[in-house]
């Protein structure tokens, strides 16, 4: 089937068999391979992408047709203008990631996160990231740095994090 | 001479520098194994045994070559026919069939392989496979498969189950100074069947060039040098004619350390087919075949005088290894360094022996973020000394403060063999203990129990052994277990550090960085560091067993003071001074007694290349291969503290305070990222990670659904603290550290719930332990 699908401010049409995962379509198809596969049971949250702007989704739960006519945002589009998002900055910052397996997803849940709660709570934020596994940080760290980048972020309102 | 100035922080060791790796991984730019695609690759899918234990009547490939776009299906068959049946396991003792032969001897075991031109193409065929089975009755538990009523390897020549004793210590002292001790404990303690279960699976891209005759090997590979001679030796491939790449990996924590019927059939697909082969792992053939750690049901014994002295330790081990024997242990050491079973006290004698036998569960034993064992040995012993403290009514702190090895005792041989480099527990239980204010926890835990309330306190004061090791007594199928740096200065003051280790998240790519700047005065940010590739790298047995720093670390050190002796040489030259008269003081060379006459090591590597001393070797670089003269004891003081609610059983970790001391600390932020993760997958043990089989031989923990991996909703917060007792025999005094925090906190964990259900009499829980197990102990309790 013909999809179109905007990802990271790009528009894209491709043909892709009906059964495509959208994780397997961004890797495979269009060579984004920063958005990781970890689980196939919609369980760890490695593949999370940002759907329209403002929901994060499973790519490996959401098959590539339904991408049709939306728009994507992967990891490789956080860095804006050549600069880190304030995210990518944090977990650099705070050691937010050790083996960075799982990070791409988590950075993704964490934009989605910030973008409906500009200040979260610790619990909050755990709330939310709780979707996403990591084997290595124990999340301390990670809840370290999305601190941080939500005080960068409201600190700067004027910093669109992702093109949409 | 002008010298560049540079901020001291940004030589030195002990200071948290930023990670080097991270900007690649943070953009999206990682290059993991199943982010490479290379020309005409085909993609290999494994069928797997739906059975424990059955014969194979016939296998049909008919349907399945016949599916579009599939090239090949092989079967164990056709491996034997390559003479690649069998592979050798991790320390040669037995063998396993990379596809079942004859029967399948575990539920998910690898029956056959499908080659197609996608890896939907070659999942499709794979049901296309069809496979007639005839069952058999499995054998599940260890402690059925001591009647042999039921063969597990009829292959083998030995018809038992039963695949090897091992012990260490005196049998006959110990058990008479047991029988003869005033106060004596014994209780079996289960540490479970569970997977290291990185995000990242295993896989691996074989990719055989017909033309070149070399075999490239894209691996995801904890050590990829072993793995290049393992793979020569099995398939004749001359080993120059292999190059093993381990590109980033995503956790490995021992699961990426043996070899896998996967890469085997991969390769031999590529070798038939002429074009490069990829095999990646499901999440569900991750948990159900590669890897799985511990499996030891242990029996722990000790004596006791009545005012809490500890007079001898027993253990008694049966060890589940699956259906073959590819336990990741040292050639001479089939049950690891178990015999550091004594913990941080004084036994004056002890003994431990083990037992292992084969099940039809499947294989593997390796070294879950844990050198060889030691999870299990610590958890025994530090159950075992709570047990002690509750039989004597003794303050469990108090019961170790008094049978702690001394400072002064260092080094101290213990009654196993082993002789620990340094420390000081007695100082780092103390620091913990008013860390945390233990006198006034068990106050409020006084005055909550007077209210019926369940609050549990918990100690571990664990004593690792890592470091794997010195030649003499440690090879891997007959490789010693040294390891090597090869680092390289360019002309204009930056450099190239290559190490036969390949880091997994560990951060080596920033503390290789850190020790290069320590010893040469040169900037980290502008030393790189290369692991994973064979062709470049110097050999080494790889990243496991907490050995990256203790082995590799120290070769980077000796090799950066190779460098530096030449550059001595050169900077008395650029001084026109005698070689004696130049002394390295604050990271660079001085004229002695001249503090404003400097050579900077940036201008010694320019006239390395474009001044050298005359009649001597241009360049300046040098390589360490590091055999270390014993191994490294890092240890530590846990204190959990938990209040489990009554009516659910449910466990709150309240507060869990660690004290690591694992010797000279390269980078702050790094090592506190190893121990929070570590106490992570200690809490993920000691509540939730269990791999199960019903009394059938099914597999009952097959996805992340099922297998439970804390999230951070679960996860406590940590809160953290060293204490510094450099090794003696390390160069730079760094004992290591990843493994640390998995090894100590299980029994912490569980010590404090225990506790916790101490009024209610109940003595021990295995791991995992759940909501239900804990509720069901306190509803089974007379309380």
């Amino acid at each position: 089937m013909k999809i179109s699908v905007t990802v990271n401010g790009e528009a894209y049409e491709r043909d892709v068999e009906p059964r495509t995962l959208l994780a397997y379509f961004l890797r495979d198809t269009l060579g984004l391979t920063g958005t990781h596969v970890g689980c196939d049971s919609s369980s760890c949250g490695c593949c999370v992408v940002m759907l329209d702007g403002e929901k994060a989704v499973k790519s490996c739960t959401m098959f590539a047709v339904m991408a049709d006519g939306h728009e994507i945002a992967t990891v490789e589009g956080l860095r804006q203008d050549g600069k880190l998002h304030p995210l990518q900055q944090a977990f650099w910052d705070n050691h937010g990631l050790q083996c960075g397996y799982c990070t791409p997803g988590m950075m993704m849940t964490s934009v989605v996160l910030l973008k409906n709660n500009p200040a979260p709570s610790e619990a909050e934020i755990r709330e939310a990231i709780s979707g996403n596994l990591c084997r290595c940080t124990g999340y301390q760290n990670i809840v370290k740095s999305v601190q941080q980048a939500a005080a960068e972020l409201s600190a700067e309102p004027a910093a669109e994090p992702v093109a949409s | 001479m002008a010298t560049t100035e540079l901020p001291p922080e940004r030589h030195a060791m002990g200071v948290s520098m930023k990670r080097k790796e991270d900007p690649r991984l943070i953009q999206g730019r990682g290059r993991f194994l199943d982010d490479i695609v290379l020309p005409n690759m085909l993609y290999l899918a494994l069928v797997h045994s739906p059975y424990p234990h059955a014969r194979i009547v016939k296998i049909d490939k008919t349907a399945a070559l016949a599916s579009p776009g599939v090239k090949a299906v092989l079967t164990g068959e056709d491996l034997v026919a390559a003479g690649l049946g069998w592979i050798p396991t991790f320390h040669g003792y037995d063998k396993q069939m990379v596809l079942a032969v004859g029967k399948a001897l575990f539920q998910y075991q690898e029956v056959a392989g499908v080659v197609a031109t996608s890896r939907e193409a070659a999942f499709d065929a794979v049901e296309l496979v069809e496979v007639e089975y005839e069952p058999l009755e499995p054998v599940v538990d260890p402690f059925d498969a001591m009647s042999d009523t039921t063969l597990v390897r009829e292959d083998r020549e030995n018809k038992t189950n039963h695949i090897y004793h091992w012990e260490v210590g005196k049998r006959e002292e110990t058990d008479a100074a047991l029988a003869g001790a005033e106060v004596h404990i014994k209780e079996r303690v289960y540490f479970q069947r569970c997977h290291p279960a990185p995000l990242e699976t295993c896989g691996s891209i074989s990719d055989m060039n017909p033309a070149t005759g070399r075999l490239t090997l894209y691996l995801t590979s904890q050590a990829p040098h072993a793995h290049r001679t393992v793979v020569s030796l099995v398939t004749g491939i001359p080993e120059d004619k292999i190059h093993v790449i381990s590109p980033d990996i995503g956790g490995g924590f021992g699961n990426k350390v043996p070899v896998y019927p996967g890469y085997v059939v991969g390769t031999v697909a590529s070798v038939v087919l002429g074009v490069p082969v990829k095999w990646v792992e499901t999440r569900t053939e991750n948990l159900t075949t590669t890897g799985f750690a511990r499996d030891y049901h242990m029996d722990v014994e000790i004596g006791a005088t009545r005012e809490g002295q500890v007079t001898a330790l027993k253990v008694k081990t049966v060890a589940d290894h699956g259906a073959f024997d590819a336990a990741a242990d040292p050639t001479k050491y089939p049950a690891g360094l178990f015999g550091i079973c004594t913990g941080s006290y004084d036994f004056p004698i002890a003994f431990t022996e083990l037992d292992a036998y084969f099940t039809n569960k499947a294989p593997g034993g390796v070294a879950y973020r844990c050198s060889f064992r030691v999870t299990e040995a610590s958890y025994a012993i530090e159950r075992g000394m709570d047990l002690l403290a509750r039989e004597l009514a003794m303050d469990p702190a108090e019961l170790r403060l008094k049978n702690f090895v001394k400072k002064e005792q260092f080094p101290y041989p213990s009654p196993l063999g082993f002789v620990y480099d340094s420390g000081d527990y007695h100082m780092t239980l103390q620091k913990a203990l008013d860390k945390i204010g233990y006198p006034e926890l068990r106050r409020l835990q006084a005055e909550k129990r007077a209210r019926g309330e369940l609050m549990g306190i918990g100690i571990s004061t664990f004593t690792e052994v890592v470091g794997a090791g010195p030649s003499k007594h440690f090879d891997i199928m007959g490789i010693k277990m040294f390891d090597s740096a090869e680092i390289r200065i360019h002309p204009t003051g930056s450099g190239i550090v290559r190490t036969g280790t390949r880091h997994q998240g560990q951060g080596h790519e920033t503390t290789w960085a850190q020790i290069v700047a320590e010893e040469l005065g040169l900037d980290p940010q502008n030393i790189l560091v290369e692991e994973g590739d064979t062709d470049t790298a110097p050999y080494g047995l790889g990243t496991y067993a907490s050995r990256s720093t203790p082995v590799a670390g120290a070769a980077i050190a000796l090799a950066s003071r190779r460098i530096r002796e030449k550059a001595k040489k050169i900077a008395a030259h650029l001084m026109e001074a005698a070689e004696d008269d130049v002394e390295w003081v604050d990271y660079k060379f001085q004229l002695k007694g001249v503090p404003g006459k400097v050579v900077t090591m940036k201008e010694i590597a320019f006239a390395a290349y474009t001044n050298p001393v005359p009649g001597s070797e241009p360049g300046l670089e040098a390589t360490f291969y590091y055999d270390p003269p014993n191994l490294t004891f890092p240890y530590g003081a846990y204190i959990a503290v938990v209040e489990i609610d009554r009516d659910t059983g449910e466990t709150h970790v309240k507060r869990f305070l660690a004290i690591d001391d694992c010797g000279t600390v390269i980078n702050p932020m790094i090592v506190e990222g190893q121990i929070h993760g570590g106490l992570t997958e200690g809490y993920a043990i000691a509540f939730m990670q269990e791999i199960a089989y019903d009394s059938g031989g099914n597999h009952l923990n097959t996805n992340f659904t099922d297998y439970l991996v804390p999230t951070a909703l679960e996860t406590p917060k940590w809160e953290t603290d060293s204490t510094c007792t450099p090794s003696p025999h390390h160069p730079i005094g760094a004992k290591g550290v990843g493994e640390s925090p998995n090894v100590g906190s299980p029994a912490a964990f569980v010590n404090a719930v225990m506790d916790a259900l101490s009024p209610l009499g109940v003595k021990n829980i295995d791991m995992p332990l759940t909501r239900e197990k804990v509720w069901r102990a306190i509803r089974e309790s007379k309380a």
